[in-house]
């Protein structure tokens, strides 16, 4: 304690890095602001379900697509069990989806932006358009006619806006690669900030409280 | 400067009531129930899988459209032959005024069709075939001109052939050494390996399906089929499945725009029409998507959920007690 505070009583940064780093978790991500066993009492409708369902059913899309990728991108087409983990994958993700957009328009309708949210908000969006693209990725990747089709229709419009010219929809190496990895790694880290927002920041009050906090 | 956070959500709760809460055990019940649901619905409902098209099912089901394709390549009159940017300088590329991204970045992913998907894989075919080699060099030998008229009375013969055995016969004329071109080519992509010779690329291990699609493409048989499976772009393109699965409903707005003015139009507005409606909506969607991202800070749109009180009915346990105390 002694090397954190100065004579007059002030605190003092340490000069050791990792004590600096373990006091900015203490300040910043107390564990019971992260994991906390009470809440205001507005927090009891199913709107709120909402964000831990999207959570679960991500949670599902990673189990599902973790045990496809191991046994290969050929293996479901060709196998009763593969075609069961497919359809786990490909129904997680709908449900994924379902529930991440009943979230958006919950916030919305709730303006969960307010109040100094606003950057979990915004990541939030990202989280929406990398999914999107994650999605889209993953339909270029089943290897059948509903990725020959969709790759041949939107590479037009991939390349229309430069973007093709570094992300070839029918380059189905660069697709997967990026379908297995890159983007869900992307969506994993924005969906742990996003909660650690909103668990650092709490849960905002009801629009117009009208006298103040209750 | 950033507050502690802690400090700054004591503050903010500070006389509001707070009720006990378990977020693990919600978090875990979250995750029990929706992949129990997510596993029921896997179960009984299954996935589309549909199986894909290949050269070989293309050239042996319709050997016709093949072989016009394939004649199209030679002429520089597919969608490919004359597209532009990232495949070749063939065309111009979409543009609104002055932007013009796909011509900005150029010919990345270089292909020249009639060489790619014909000439080189009837080279390939040519070892130890002396008709097709003596074939193949007399096409090159010959003038522009004189392919020119080859392809052009070739093609018109193609618009009235017929399918004998699995060969195309034309009627008889000068069309120099196309028909035996075009009968090994056929030949070889029903065997299957039209199907290798476009991925293969001098290497062994590949991935790359940039040539076979972008050939199967400016063909009509694969198209015929999804549109057969009402997958095709006026019936909302990419958002469907095959079956009666759901697909990426997520980009209805995005596919919505090209079932409306301007982007379904001709002539348009303001530079933007049909013709360049891919980069269009791209940047109309990328300018909602930041307005999305942006909302808590644009007006109007950051109001609405004041003005629209479905707040009241998700928080109605708030809002509850003030009505009773107003009404006493």
């Amino acid at each position: 304690m002694a090397a954190t505070s100065s004579v007059r009583g002030a605190p003092e940064k340490p000069a050791s890095w990792t004590l600096r780093l373990r006091h900015a978790f203490d300040r910043h991500l107390p564990m019971d602001h992260l994991l906390p066993d009470r809440q205001p009492y507005y927090v009891g409708s199913w709107v709120y379900v909402f964000g831990v369902v999207t959570i679960a059913a991500l949670a599902w899309v990673v189990v599902s697509g973790v045990v496809l990728s191991f046994m290969g991108p050929q293996w479901w087409h060709d196998s009763r069990v593969g075609l069961f983990f497919n359809s786990l994958h490909f129904w997680s993700v709908q449900l994924f989806f379902f529930f991440m957009v009943l979230h958006l328009w919950g916030q919305y309708f709730m303006a969960g932006w307010r109040q100094g949210r606003a950057a979990t908000w915004m990541i939030g969006v990202v989280i929406f358009g990398i999914s999107v693209l994650t999605a889209f990725t993953g339909y270029l990747s089943q290897q059948n006619f509903a990725s020959q089709f969709i790759a041949i229709n939107a590479k037009d419009a991939m390349n229309g806006a430069g973007i093709g010219a570094f992300f070839n929809v029918l380059n189905f190496g660069q697709m997967y690669g990026l379908h297995v990895m890159l983007l869900p790694i992307g969506v994993t880290i924005l969906v742990v900030i996003h909660i650690v927002l909103v668990r650092t920041r709490g849960v905002v009050k009801p629009i117009d409280p009208e006298g103040g906090a209750r | 400067m950033i507050k502690p956070m802690g400090a700054t959500q004591e503050e903010y709760y500070r006389g509001v009531r707070m009720v006990p809460y378990d977020l693990v055990k919600e978090l875990v019940l979250a995750i029990v129930g929706v992949g129990m649901l997510a596993v029921l619905i896997a179960a009984v409902l299954s996935s589309p899988d549909v199986g894909p098209v290949t050269i070989a099912t293309w050239a042996q089901q319709d050997p016709v459209d093949f072989v016009t394709t394939a004649s199209g390549e030679l002429a520089g009159s597919t969608t490919s032959a004359g597209y532009g940017a990232p495949y070749n300088s063939a065309g111009d590329g979409q543009s609104w005024g002055p932007i013009a991204p796909q011509k900005w970045f150029g010919v990345r992913i270089p292909i020249d069709p009639a060489n790619s998907f014909v000439i080189q894989p009837l080279q390939r075919a040519s070892f130890s075939n002396t008709a097709l080699g003596t074939a193949l060099s007399t096409w090159q030998n010959g003038s522009s001109d004189q392919q020119s008229s080859w392809l052009d009375a070739y093609t018109k013969a193609l618009a009235s052939a017929t399918v004998t055995d699995g060969s195309v016969v034309v009627a008889t004329g000068d069309y120099g050494p196309l028909p035996v071109m075009m009968s090994n080519l056929l030949g070889v992509a029903q065997s299957g390996g039209l199907d290798g010779l476009l991925v293969i690329n001098g290497r062994f291990y590949q991935t790359d399906y940039t040539q076979p699609l972008l050939f199967m493409g400016d063909g009509g048989y694969l198209a015929g089929i999804a549109d057969e499976a009402h997958l095709t772009g006026s019936l909302w393109g990419m958002m469907n499945e095959t079956g009666s699965y759901p697909g990426q409903t997520w980009l209805w707005l995005y596919t919505m725009w090209y079932q409306v003015f301007p982007f379904n139009s001709d002539t348009g507005i303001i530079g933007l029409n049909a013709g360049n409606a891919d980069l269009g909506i791209i940047i109309l969607m990328t300018l909602l998507t930041a307005a999305l991202a942006l909302v808590p800070f644009i007006p109007i749109l950051r109001d609405i959920p004041r003005w629209i009180p479905i707040h009241r009915l998700i928080w109605r346990q708030y809002y509850a007690p003030r009505k009773a105390s107003a009404h006493t």
